[in-house]
């Protein structure tokens, strides 16, 4: 049940959980009290762009110029995901 | 070989202050002079690192009756490990709890025994309520995310709408509302405990209807009452599968519980490492996969979702522990549980209550 995430709507790592990289499966990490979730390259670089003062457009552009094809769409899916999972917030 | 843990529940002591009746600790509490040392500790943590753990739960009894708790935490939070404590709350004075948190400590979890002081207190079996209610607010002043967490029974289920009550108020983030898994002392206490048809039927509704109303505020985890259920719970991801408990005394169990199966071989930190212990040792690959099922769990598509439920229940109702867990309605045993149902949930006298407390 994932509720939708505007294009405007400004993510932010929540309160009590870290981002961290875990050399021994070689992966970012975000470590929350409920668990551990282990994301791929794409996951960990909206993750660290959700500072609570950028967009999900804005976090899209940001992308842009690292990878290909990255779509506005996609991330508001992955920031979607990561909201269900309780890893960020979204004010706006 | 086996996929590694991502967390380790340290249980640093037995000891706790409070005695409540349902303790997941075993009716055989380690004693003090028989815990591990905090050098021990230091190695375990690294090992649990090495082995992939980057969660680590410091709990018990109660973790604050451990005078090295401080470097414990120090030592996990060096390790790039997310650390938990999970207290009673009793001995969190602010002072201490502020010392706790600069040195790493990342979320608290402080359980609740009931919605009020005098239920509070007597399922504790001392005066815990009003330092619990203290605690929780020095944990939001210091600006750590708070779980609480509580055991359901007959004797709280009536009060659900107040426990959720009081977990709002204490600034909780999450609440973890379990009904009690009757294993060792709750096994002990089941006739006191075991909740009645008609209060699961009134408390079902409150916590989904809570659940509803404060999303995105505080996030509600339910726990069933399996006896009352058609199919088990499921077994965490599956046997030593994510997570691994190290004992007081160095004992290292696939789940908290693990001890009541009595069949089983348990290792020890002080012989063995836990890069050995989780990858090869015959506690920790007794029950993983399914190779070891039975029917009717074998052939059976929810296999992938419960694991054939749990090997600690199992082994207590029906005396192997690799037997479909007899809550499950396809179990041959279940006659077992409905009998325990039926003699349990009302009984004719009800027995006083065991309190926890060491021999
Ligand atoms: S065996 Fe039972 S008590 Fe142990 S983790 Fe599995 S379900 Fe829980
Ligand atoms: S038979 Fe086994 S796998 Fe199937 S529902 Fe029951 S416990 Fe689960």
């Amino acid at each position: 049940m994932t509720t939708a995430v505007a294009l405007d709507a400004v993510p932010r790592i929540r309160r009590g959980v870290k981002c961290a990289y875990d050399q021994i499966r070689e992966a970012h990490v975000v470590l929350f009290p409920e668990g551990v979730l282990v994301l791929n390259e794409t996951a960990a670089s909206v993750v660290a762009l959700c500072d609570g003062v950028r967009s999900v457009g804005d976090i899209a552009v940001v992308l842009a110029d690292e990878y290909d094809g990255v779509e506005p769409e996609d991330v508001a899916e992955l920031v979607a995901r990561m909201v269900e999972r309780r890893v960020v917030d979204v004010d706006g | 070989m086996a996929e590694a843990p991502f967390g380790l529940l340290a249980e640093l002591t037995h000891r706790c202050p409070l005695q409540c009746g349902y303790c997941s600790n075993p009716l055989e509490l380690v004693r003090r002079d028989a815990e591990l040392s905090t050098e021990d500790w230091r190695r375990v943590f690294d090992q649990a690192r090495a082995l992939g753990c980057l969660q680590i739960h410091l709990s018990g009894g109660e973790p604050l009756l451990r005078p090295d708790l401080p470097e414990l935490v120090a030592h996990a939070n060096s390790l790039g490990c997310y650390v938990n404590l999970v207290t009673s709350g009793v001995g969190l004075s602010r002072d201490r709890l502020r010392e706790l948190a600069s040195l790493g400590v990342d979320h608290v979890q402080l359980s609740l025994q009931d919605a009020t002081k005098e239920g509070n207190d007597r399922i504790a079996g001392i005066k815990a309520f009003d330092r619990k209610v203290e605690a929780a607010a020095h944990v939001l002043d210091e600006g750590l995310p708070l779980t609480v967490n509580t055991v359901l029974h007959r004797q709280n289920l009536d009060n659900i709408a107040g426990i959720i009550a009081m977990a709002e108020q204490m600034g909780a983030e999450r609440l973890e509302l379990a009904n009690t898994q009757y294993y060792g002392w709750a096994l002990r206490n089941r006739a006191v405990l075991l909740p009645t048809r008609a209060q699961l039927a009134i408390a079902d509704p409150i916590v989904a209807a809570a659940q509803e109303r404060l999303r995105g505020r505080m996030e509600i985890v339910y726990v069933i009452a399996d006896y009352h259920e058609a199919h088990p719970k499921p077994c965490m991801y599956g046997w030593g599968a994510r997570q691994l408990t190290v004992a007081p005394n160095g004992d290292v169990l696939p789940c908290p519980a693990a001890t009541v199966i009595s069949s089983l071989t348990i290792e020890n930190v002080r012989d063995s490492s836990l890069h050995e212990i989780w990858h090869d040792s015959p506690s920790f690959n007794a029950f993983r996969g399914f190779e070891w099922m039975q029917d009717p769990c074998r052939s059976c598509p929810r296999k992938e979702i419960d694991f054939g439920g749990c090997r600690c229940q199992a082994f207590q109702l029906t005396g192997d522990a690799a037997a479909t867990d007899p809550v499950c309605s396809l179990s041959p045993e279940r006659s077992t549980v409905d009998l325990i149902l039926e003699t349990e949930m009302a009984p004719a006298e009800v027995p006083a209550m065991a309190m926890r407390k060491m021999r």
